[in-house]
């Protein structure tokens, strides 16, 4: 076996393939061909690091040296420079978002300084599709000290004893669910791996099956094991086309190695994995109808009890957990219960994937600590808010979680404080917003986001979702009342309450969290019919600047519904009142003379107040350099 | 055995109960609207909910098992809002039309909005419209009035298994529809019309075909007969209020008569001479000079369409013989006619069935033996009564009035083919008493009459044991189909009606808004079929070939059974028929969504 000098670990994950890590990792290993370096450097496919933002990424070791935003054009000086004559090429490492410093080693960078990962381990470490590399890691030793040494129920005592709680979405405890499973009555039983990822930003288990396949794999023989099952489904979304036939390879590649199949390390014990594709509906993420789905069914959920502990696939009891929940059982069994508790906080142990996205520097996917504080995770991880903005508010939980507000930058991230503060763990999708989104319109997003996804057996969450996105729709056109926020909260919470499964019990929080939480910024919608953020469309406001416009009269040409007045050599101006806001006159305007900018607010008695209206233009005055209205 | 609480009554129930079942055991009443008992129990209306102590959402609790210790409360103030406002959402997405609505005052979403005293929505926003599919000529799907409660699609798919319906679209503009929201008649649907019976509101109802026999009463040159299907007579009281499976014929042929109608013939003459013809050609296959055997009837139109859509193999072992309307309706236009003097051409032939299937038979195109359509147009047991009210007759008081001659006597066995297993034993009695003579033994029949799914029979007749089958829906036929089509069972006759209950339960039939609908139309199916076997005790001839009028029919002009003219008039074809075809325009796909005050000119 030669003896490398460099291991270049290329990342192969979703992420930086579709930013072109292909053609990187293809420059690379021809480039190591034609330089006759093959026997002194390891080019590796790794899963995925987690730093998607700055992909394609490269690291190099044994400097660990990480190099962000790689096109096949750099790979020739990554070569000739780094790995022929070992001197880091600087313009391609990471530069710090504070001090604009290049930062060589990729454990100072903070976006990983920050991190414990356990379950991300393997991820970007180990090529996912050799199954040594994996067994090099330990892998797979859980297994065979599971079926070799270790009774069912003593499996199940130490997932139970490590505290682990799904990290699906409802924090149940792992320990308990399998024990359920295990005493159910009925045969066959079944595992389940639920990998249908669906909240809108969140991919950290398309990233756990597509860097580290085996160790999901291993934690379903385990559980399988431990509930006294011999079938195994996964079921994941043909949207991530990369995570299934990484599983898949790694699927055949088990089996040739004879861990999977007949006969488990040399006990009676059998297991056989498949693999069940979604069509990428939210609701089956919900354990009923995606029993449904793999049934043939339409995925709708059905009402518990019976749970499927009990009667789940094919009517049979079933196992159902999460990718990220899996990936956690070979660690706990290898390294103990203890150790595992010894992570986390009081009723929440271990870590958590948070995956980091919106206005936020570092985005991508980490994993912390539970308890680890929002602002450890946006202002260190994260990097902070990019320009200078101001935080406003982080989203949890995406379309089913609520938002985290500056007063809450300093809670502990875990179960039960989140839900305490009217948001939820959620899968963990982390979604962070400054001060130029509007409240409004995210919960309108949100809700557009269930409405659409909505499966229609129940009556709240099918006609509530949608009478719920008709009056925030009303209020981000500046026709709500205050009647409507009344009736909003009425009826967030008949659908909380009545709805049928887990999507339509969720789905009001994003309303209830922000009206709790930004109640007045509605109420400017509403009542000043004025979008703080400059976010709502039909409140925004397009005026001609005088001092750029040239009288050319080509806007007055575009605009679709004669709003705008002038004559040639004329000054132009915009009519608020027949404008449709459709921006045409913007994108026309060689001169850039037309700023679009949110409506002053409108005094009760509908006047405009004009120490707003300067206020305003002042607070502006950065963006849009001199903003003159024409009222 | 479980022990529970319910509104602080102490109950104990067998396990496998659920709680709403275990409070109609204490008499309290938890509304329903998508509960079907045993048949759709899928808590997706919401309106049962119900409080679960220690639990923080409130439970349906048509799905909720009851479990030991469960303390429940079922009309707290706050179950009661909560139910009411779920109430409001379905209303929100509903059409205001109830005042030219088929279900007017006869509909359990109408009933439930009256219960929760709602006179106004909160939440008022778009709804959906789609268009109305009424190119069967059996029924109308009007989907805007859709509540997604899913009882079609279940009733269809489990108990009948055709299996026409299904959940079309997601969230809010999902629907109960055929496949790629098709039209019905391109669907292998039956046309039983059970759909109809079970939904709660009119978004499945018969075609209304009343106008076209108002024309016609209207029209001095047109002779109007009618024929009354056997079941009308014990159903047609109840939607005049009267006990369940009340026989009213004598104030029925009174109200037709008040009506206008020429001449009130009974159908059930059309079903003595179906036996007539139908057990000769069981007979003939008997001797081995007929068909195949088993030979199965062919008087239930739905049953019919079953099996030429899912048992084209079978087709030679159904029964050539027309069902009794069509026979009716080619005599009436051919021997009455020439008996009266009246030009075919002149008469118009109306029948009142239990059933909506019928609507589809008079409709096929191979039904003009006589020259011209058999059987113009075709009333349910709802659609005559809806012209007996507006008619203003006081149905109740009504004195009884006889049938018109020659087609209005029947034997007892012509009565009994409206209940379950009636026309086996018709046939069973002529059967017998041309192979052994006399009267078959009593507990031979008792065997075909029962209440159960499924029943089967050897009878000894003489030398011979004539092995018969009666199965009383699609669902049961299709087990039995499998069971003959394998070969695991054999045959001589087999008896299938489309309808659970048969006639008695058909799709026509009076439908009740109640509670517990379901069961509630067996308890009906059940003293409907009594009062049926009540009328047949008390006619003095039980077989339909000693019906007098039947041997005259035969003597005067059809010769005898099996003759030329009669396979000519009262025989038929039956072809194999694809199982989805694509003849509609309608056009299902097309969704709109409208607000209804904009719809309403409301909005400003």
């Amino acid at each position: 076996m030669p003896h490398y000098r460099h291991h270049v670990l290329v990342c192969q994950g979703t992420g930086c393939l579709s930013s072109g890590s292909t053609g990187v990792l293809k420059a690379l290993e021809e480039q190591v061909q034609a330089q006759h370096l093959s026997d002194q450097v390891r080019v590796v496919k790794s899963g995925c690091f987690g730093f998607c933002m700055q992909g394609p990424v490269m690291i190099v070791y044994p400097e660990g040296v990480f190099y962000t935003q790689v096109t096949p054009q750099d790979v020739n000086e990554i070569v000739a420079s780094h790995l022929k004559n070992g001197k880091t090429v600087e313009r391609l490492l990471y530069s710090d978002p504070a001090t604009h410093k290049k930062v060589e080693d990729f454990g100072d960078i903070l976006f990983f300084k920050g991190q414990r990962r356990i379950v991300l381990d393997n991820c970007g470490s180990i090529n996912p599709e050799d199954i040594e590399e994996y067994i090099e890691r330990d892998g797979y030793f859980a297994l065979a000290k599971a079926v070799t040494k270790m009774t069912p129920q003593q499996v199940i005592d130490e997932i139970k004893n490590s505290g682990l709680r799904g990290r699906g979405g409802g924090g149940f405890s792992t320990g308990k669910k399998w024990e359920f499973a295990l005493g159910a009555k009925g045969e066959p039983k079944y595992v389940i791996c639920n990998a249908d990822e669906g909240d809108p930003g969140a991919f950290m288990d398309r990233s756990i099956l597509e860097g580290d396949p085996h160790s999901v794999i291993e934690a379903m023989m385990i559980a399988g094991y431990a509930i006294g099952s011999h079938q195994g489904y996964v079921y994941v979304r043909a949207e991530y086309p990369v995570a299934v036939s990484r599983l898949e390879i790694a699927l055949a590649q088990a089996r040739d190695k004879g861990i999977l199949g007949r006969k488990i390390f040399g006990t009676e014990f059998y297991f056989e994995v498949d693999i069940r594709l979604g069509a990428g509906a939210f609701v089956c993420g919900e354990e009923t109808s995606l029993i449904r789905s793999i049934q043939g069914l339409r995925g709708e959920p059905r009402p518990r009890p019976p749970f499927p502990a009990v009667e789940g696939l094919w009517g049979r009891p079933t196992l159902i957990n999460n990718v990220e929940t899996l990936a956690n059982i070979p660690r706990i069994i290898r390294q103990g219960a203890e150790w595992f508790a010894s992570i986390g906080t009081e009723r929440s142990k271990g870590t958590k994937v948070f995956a980091l996205a919106g206005k936020i520097h570092n985005t991508g996917l980490i994993e912390v600590p539970m308890g680890t504080s929002l602002r450890d995770v946006i202002f260190n991880l994260g990097g902070g808010i990019p320009d200078g903005k101001k935080f406003k508010v982080a989203q949890t939980g995406g379309p089913s979680g609520g938002c985290l507000t500056e007063e809450h930058l300093d809670i502990p991230l875990e179960y039960d404080t989140l839900t305490e503060v009217g948001s939820m763990m959620g899968s963990g999708g982390l979604i962070i917003m400054d001060e130029d989104s509007c409240i409004v319109d995210v919960a309108r997003f949100y809700l557009e986001f269930t409405r659409d996804e909505s499966c229609g057996k129940c009556t709240p969450c099918r006609i509530g979702t949608k009478r719920m996105l008709e009056i925030l729709t009303r209020i981000t056109e500046g026709k709500g009342t205050e009647k409507d926020l009344t009736d909003l909260r009425e009826l967030a919470q008949v659908v909380r309450e009545n709805s049928l499964c887990g999507l339509g019990v969720s789905a009001p929080n994003p309303v209830l969290s922000t009206l709790r939480y930004f109640e007045e910024e509605y109420l400017s919608h509403i009542r000043d019919k004025h979008c703080p953020a400059g976010v709502c469309e039909k409140l925004l406001s397009f005026t001609i600047k005088p001092d750029l416009c040239k009288a050319c009269g080509l806007c007055r040409k575009e605009c679709p519904v004669g709003a705008i007045k002038g004559a040639p050599k004329q000054l132009h101006s915009i009519e608020d009142e027949t404008c449709v806001k459709c921006g045409a006159c913007v994108s026309k305007c060689p001169f850039k003379a037309i700023a679009r900018g949110r409506k002053p607010k409108q005094t009760p008695e509908g006047h405009i107040d004009n120490t707003r209206v300067a206020a305003e233009a002042r607070s502006h005055a950065d963006s849009n350099n001199s903003v003159t209205t024409v009222h | 055995m479980v022990k529970l609480v319910i509104d602080n009554l102490p109950i104990e129930v067998e396990a496998g109960t659920t709680v709403l079942e275990a409070a109609q055991e204490l008499g309290i009443d938890i509304p329903t609207l998508c509960y079907l008992k045993e048949v759709n129990v899928i808590a997706s209306c919401r309106i049962c909910l119900v409080e679960l102590e220690g639990h923080r959402n409130l439970v349906a609790a048509c799905a909720l098992p009851a479990a030991e210790g469960m303390v429940i409360r079922t009309h707290t103030p706050h179950v009661l809002y909560e139910r009411k406002k779920v109430l409001e959402l379905l209303l929100s997405d509903h059409p205001f039309d109830c005042l030219t609505c088929f279900r007017n005052l006869n509909c359990e979403l109408q009933t439930l909005a009256q219960e929760f005293n709602i006179h106004g929505l909160q939440w008022e926003g778009e709804r959906n419209v789609f268009a109305v599919d009424d190119l069967s000529p059996s029924l109308v799907r009007e989907p805007s009035k859709c509540i997604r409660c899913r009882r079609c699609i279940t009733v269809c798919r489990d108990v009948l298994t055709v299996s026409i319906y299904d959940m079309q679209g997601r969230g809010f503009d999902s629907v109960q529809g055929p496949a790629f929201n098709d039209s019905i008649q391109d669907t292998p649907c039956t046309t039983c019309g059970q759909c109809i019976l079970v939904c709660p509101t009119a978004a499945l109802h018969e075609k209304d075909d009343t106008d076209k026999v108002w024309t016609a009463l209207q029209n001095p040159d047109m002779h109007v007969v009618i024929q009354t299907a056997p079941s009308i007579r014990v159903s047609l009281g109840e939607e005049f209020g009267m006990p369940q499976g009340e026989l009213v014929e004598g104030k029925m042929i009174t109200a037709l008569n008040r009506m206008g109608f020429d001449k009130v013939f009974d159908d059930c003459f059309g079903a003595d001479v179906c036996i007539m013809e139908e057990s000769t050609e069981l007979l003939t296959r008997l001797q081995g000079n007929g068909g195949p055997l088993p030979q199965f009837t062919s008087c239930c139109p739905g049953w019919v369409k079953f099996c030429e859509n899912f048992y084209p193999e079978f087709m030679p072992h159904l029964s050539s013989t027309k069902s009794p309307q069509q026979i009716f309706g080619s005599l009436v236009k051919t021997y009455y006619a020439q008996i009266a003097g009246i030009s075919p051409d002149k008469i118009f032939s109306v029948s009142v069935m239990p059933c909506i299937a019928k609507k589809f038979e008079a409709a096929r195109e191979e039904h003009q033996d006589s020259g011209h359509r058999d059987v113009d147009a075709v009333l349910t047991t709802r659609e005559l009564a809806r012209m007996i009210r507006m008619s203003g007759i006081n149905f109740a008081d009504l004195p009884d009035g006889k049938f018109d001659s020659p087609m209005g006597y029947a034997s007892g066995a012509g009565v009994i083919f409206g209940a379950s297993g009636g026309v086996m034993e018709a046939a069973l009695r002529t059967l017998y008493d041309k192979l052994v003579g006399g009267e078959i033994p009593e507990e031979d029949l008792e065997k075909v009459r029962s209440f159960n799914e499924l029943r089967e029979a050897e009878i000894h007749m003489g030398e011979r044991t004539v092995r018969v089958a009666v199965a009383r829906n699609l669902g049961e036929a299709r087990k039995l189909c499998d069971r003959v089509r394998n070969k695991e069972a054999e045959y001589d006759f087999i008896e299938i009606m489309a309808c659970p209950g048969a006639c008695t339960g058909g799709g026509g039939q009076p439908i009740y808004s109640n509670l517990d609908k379901w069961s509630l139309q067996i308890d009906l199916r059940k003293s409907r079929a009594r009062g049926l076997f009540e009328a047949d005790s008390q006619k003095k001839h039980r077989k339909s070939h000693e019906n007098p009028y039947v041997h005259k029919l035969y003597e005067d002009f059809l010769g005898e059974p099996s003759s030329a003219r009669a396979h000519q008039l009262l025989h038929t074809e039956h072809k194999a028929r694809p199982l989805y075809t694509n003849r509609g325009d309608y056009a299902g796909d097309k969704v709109e969504h409208r607000h209804y005050r904009e719809e309403h000119n409301l909005l400003h």
